[in-house]
């Protein structure tokens, strides 16, 4: 035991124990590693003294060059924007129907609009922005049936001042009576009026209960939803003759709609989201399939407001909350 | 033949250092094919990048180029695209059954001969030679204390071993981008980090293997001996000392006075000395021996000298030793070469080679390919319609702008548009420009009445509009809500 020798094939030593006849040689590490390893604590000092390394009691040695991972993510988030800048300063210069008319500037809002959508408004109106269900409320921004408008500028304005908002002035507001909560119609006149528009829906035929709802219809409700029921988007009143249901076109559902009428709500985005942002949200929302083409003159009086309001809007997003509530 | 030793049996050869390998200079037919071989794979490996092709406006005028930021293979007429790596898998197949034919025609002739690793060693051999002399010399400057003039000629070799270890690492880069661009701006400083690591990782692993580690890569490090030994059978070619002719050794001077005991070998151990790996092929087939035939050009120099036949050492197959020795005639070369192992991999490599033709005679420059949006799967319209979205990509693989028509077929009712166009000019065809060498994604809006089944198979295809022509078809499916 522990009888160190020479080992004659080799000329090594060994380490002087043997288990069953068999030693080990003290092969010394090759001159390589050792280099290698004596090269790795050089380099270690001199990374201890320009990186932060060391523990102290509630912090860290700061290191010379100064380095720290937040000012390393500064820097990276720094290059992005500027390398996103020309583009998004393109984007803000543009007017909406120009960006839409120019196929790089149109994609990268596009991509843009969808990054702002599924940050912010995936919680209402779905990851597809299909409404998340059908009768839910949550309109579906794929279909072309469009309360407020469905052009560029219509979806803009929307998106800037928001919908029913309650402390802004220029929010798209419209109130519909609760015809049967406040007593303006009986649970009788309710239900014929649900026969009328389930009728005009092409849901159910004529029958005596709707042709009597007919006129109730005519007295009520005609003015906003017009005499044939075909809506007005002024007053984001919806077209009642088509397949689409915001909250469901079952006698249930509205009868719920005409007992207690139905005000959806939606932010204002102007004073939350940059201006650019907002502009990239409404190319978004207009390219999903149910955009439709600028009117040639503006005739719809808050589309014109729209594009006039819109910067102002941003730019002091705290002026228009002092309007007074309608 | 008990005596044949292999420097990987040996049990201390493991612990041995390096014994020094200085190859003697040689003349004969094998070195001139050496010599030949390595001027055209050489030749091939550096002009090759800087062949120009046109190709016309929109594409790179590089003969052969891997393109691997725009993901593009160009090889003279033929562009690669990456859902057609098959080709290049082909061509590997082809690379690997062509070797199995050539080992087992002529044993280890890559080893000798094509190797990147024998070419540059047998390069920087010849600038040692032409610097420090022949084997003697080398040996003398090799044992020589260290001084002013072996530094100096120390120096000057490593210098243009360094010199041409950095031209090979260059020209590898020009392979991957516009040669004569890229060799700008390496001399300008401004190519890319990567270009010039690439050069720094290739000269230095140049310049290690072919002036230093040499012999030990082919012995130690390289896999393919083991295999290409196991690829060998007794019908293939390799180099082989007759010993039944050549034993026992003897000087000339005493084969002379005593006829007929000796042999035909007079132990001058010039097979030895022009050795590349620095074996003696006298001691039989070993893993050592790369084949390259050196020695039998240095044998027949001296049996010639001394005026006895040539072929002691020789290119023979280990059945033709067997008959040899029994004193029968060996197999005619024509005939060990036409034997039925190589025909078969002749037979599998050129039908590989010819599928990959006629697949490349049959393919077609022009592509469609349609995946259905999933969320939402359908939309349902004011009027009543469907309406579903496909995001299509189509695939204009030709180096110029192409007019396409995309149809579509098979789905009643339907109608379709682009993303970027309207309902209003809904149609069941579209045509528009691809740009040259690109995929073009597109959204495509398809909507039809609701009345019918709730899954309908149609068709989305996309025709060349101009005189080349070409068509794709790719079939997706139209989703309908449930009916209430």
């Amino acid at each position: 035991m522990a009888k160190q020798r020479i080992d004659e094939p080799t000329g090594t030593q060994t380490v002087g124990h043997e288990w069953d006849g068999i030693e080990e040689l003290n092969t010394p590490l090759p001159r390589w590693w050792l280099w290698t390893f004596y090269a790795t604590v050089i380099f270690s000092i001199g990374y201890c003294i320009a990186y932060p390394a060391w523990p102290m009691i509630d912090s860290a040695t700061k290191g010379a060059l100064g380095w720290t991972s937040r000012g390393q993510l500064a820097d990276e988030m720094a290059a992005e924007a500027r390398r996103r800048g020309p583009v998004m300063s393109a984007i803000a210069a543009t007017p909406l129907e120009d960006i839409a008319a120019n196929a790089e500037l149109r994609q990268v809002a596009i991509n843009g609009g969808a990054a702002a959508f599924r940050a912010n408004c995936v919680q209402c109106h779905g990851s597809g922005a299909d409404g998340i269900r059908p009768g839910s409320g949550y309109p579906n921004l794929r279909d072309d049936e469009w309360l407020w408008g469905g052009d560029l500028q219509s979806i803009h304005f929307t998106l800037v001042h928001g919908i029913r908002n309650p402390d802004h002035g220029e929010t798209r507001m419209s109130l519909m009576p609760a015809f049967g909560r406040d007593g303006i119609l009986d649970a009788r006149g309710v239900q014929d009026v649900v026969s009328h528009v389930r009728t005009i829906s092409g849901q159910e035929r004529a029958s005596a209960a709707s042709a009597r709802g007919t006129t109730l219809f005519e007295a009520n409700c005609a003015v906003c939803h017009g005499a044939a029921g075909e809506g007005n988007r002024t007053l984001g009143a919806p077209n009642l003759t088509d397949r689409i249901w915001l909250y469901g076109g079952s006698r249930q559902a509205l009868t719920q709609t005409v007992t207690n009428s139905r005000q959806g709500v939606m932010p204002r985005w102007g004073h939350r989201l940059d201006e650019t942002t907002v502009k990239m949200l409404a190319i978004y929302v207009h390219s999903l399939g149910g955009g439709e083409a600028s009117p040639p003159t503006s005739t719809n009086p808050q589309t014109t407001a729209a594009a006039a309001a819109a910067p102002a809007a941003a730019a002091a997003p705290a002026a228009p909350a002092t309007a007074a509530r309608p | 033949m008990n005596d044949i030793r292999d420097i990987t049996d040996s049990p201390l050869g493991q612990y041995q250092k390096r014994k020094g390998v200085f190859p003697k200079a040689v003349d004969g037919h094998f070195r001139r094919l050496k010599w030949a071989i390595m001027l055209i794979t050489l030749g091939v490996y550096y002009i090759t990048p800087w062949l120009r092709w046109d190709r016309g406006p929109y594409a790179p005028d590089q003969a052969v180029l891997v393109d691997l930021a725009h993901r593009r293979f160009f090889m003279f007429g033929i562009e690669i695209w990456p859902h057609e790596f098959y080709y290049v898998a082909g061509l590997l197949i082809m690379a690997g059954i062509g070797l199995f034919l050539l080992t087992s025609a002529v044993g280890r002739a890559w080893c000798g001969y094509a190797c990147p690793q024998t070419v540059w060693t047998d390069l920087f051999q010849h600038v040692e030679r032409w610097i420090d002399g022949d084997r003697n010399a080398q040996i003398r400057l090799n044992n020589a204390p260290w001084g002013p003039a072996k530094l100096a000629r120390r120096l000057t070799k490593w210098g243009v071993w360094l010199a041409i270890a950095v031209a090979t690492g260059g020209a590898w880069i020009f392979y991957f981008a516009d040669a004569p661009t890229l060799a700008a701006d390496l001399f300008s400083g401004t190519a890319p980090y990567v270009a010039y690591f690439t050069i720094f990782i290739l000269t230095m692993t140049t310049f290690i293997f072919g002036g230093f580690m040499r012999e030990q890569v082919c012995i130690y490090m390289c896999p393919w001996p083991r295999i290409q030994t196991a690829m060998l059978d007794e019908q293939s070619l390799i180099v082989t000392y007759k010993n039944w002719r050549g034993e026992p050794r003897a000087s000339v001077k005493k084969a002379e006075a005593h006829p007929g005991e000796f042999g035909d070998c007079i132990d001058c151990n010039q097979c030895v000395a022009v050795c590349p790996t620095g074996i003696d092929i006298r001691e039989g087939p070993q893993i050592g021996c790369i084949t390259c035939a050196l020695c039998i050009d240095a044998c027949d120099t001296v049996m010639k000298q001394v005026g006895r036949p040539r072929g002691l050492i020789d290119y023979a197959t280990l059945a033709d030793a067997e008959q040899e020795k029994q004193g029968q005639p060996a197999t005619p070369v024509l005939k060990t070469l036409l034997r039925p192992r190589t025909l078969i991999y002749f037979g599998i490599w050129s039908a590989i080679g010819l599928g990959l033709l006629f697949m490349l005679g049959n393919r077609t420059r022009i592509d469609i390919s349609a995946q259905q949006e999933r969320n939402p799967i359908y939309v349902l319209l004011s009027d009543g319609d469907v309406r579903n979205a496909y995001t299509v990509r189509l695939r204009n693989m030709e180096n110029r702008p192409r007019e396409m028509e995309v149809s579509m077929a098979g789905l009643s009712g339907g109608r379709m548009w682009r993303g970027e166009d309207t309902e209003a000019n809904a149609a069941d065809r579209f045509v528009l420009t691809v740009a040259p060498d690109s995929v073009q994604k597109l959204t495509i809006n398809v909507v039809a009445p609701y009345e019918g089944q709730q899954r309908d198979e149609f068709a989305l295809s996309v025709k060349a509009l101009d005189q080349q022509g070409g068509s794709d078809s790719h079939d997706v499916v139209f989703e309908r809500p449930e009916s209430q």
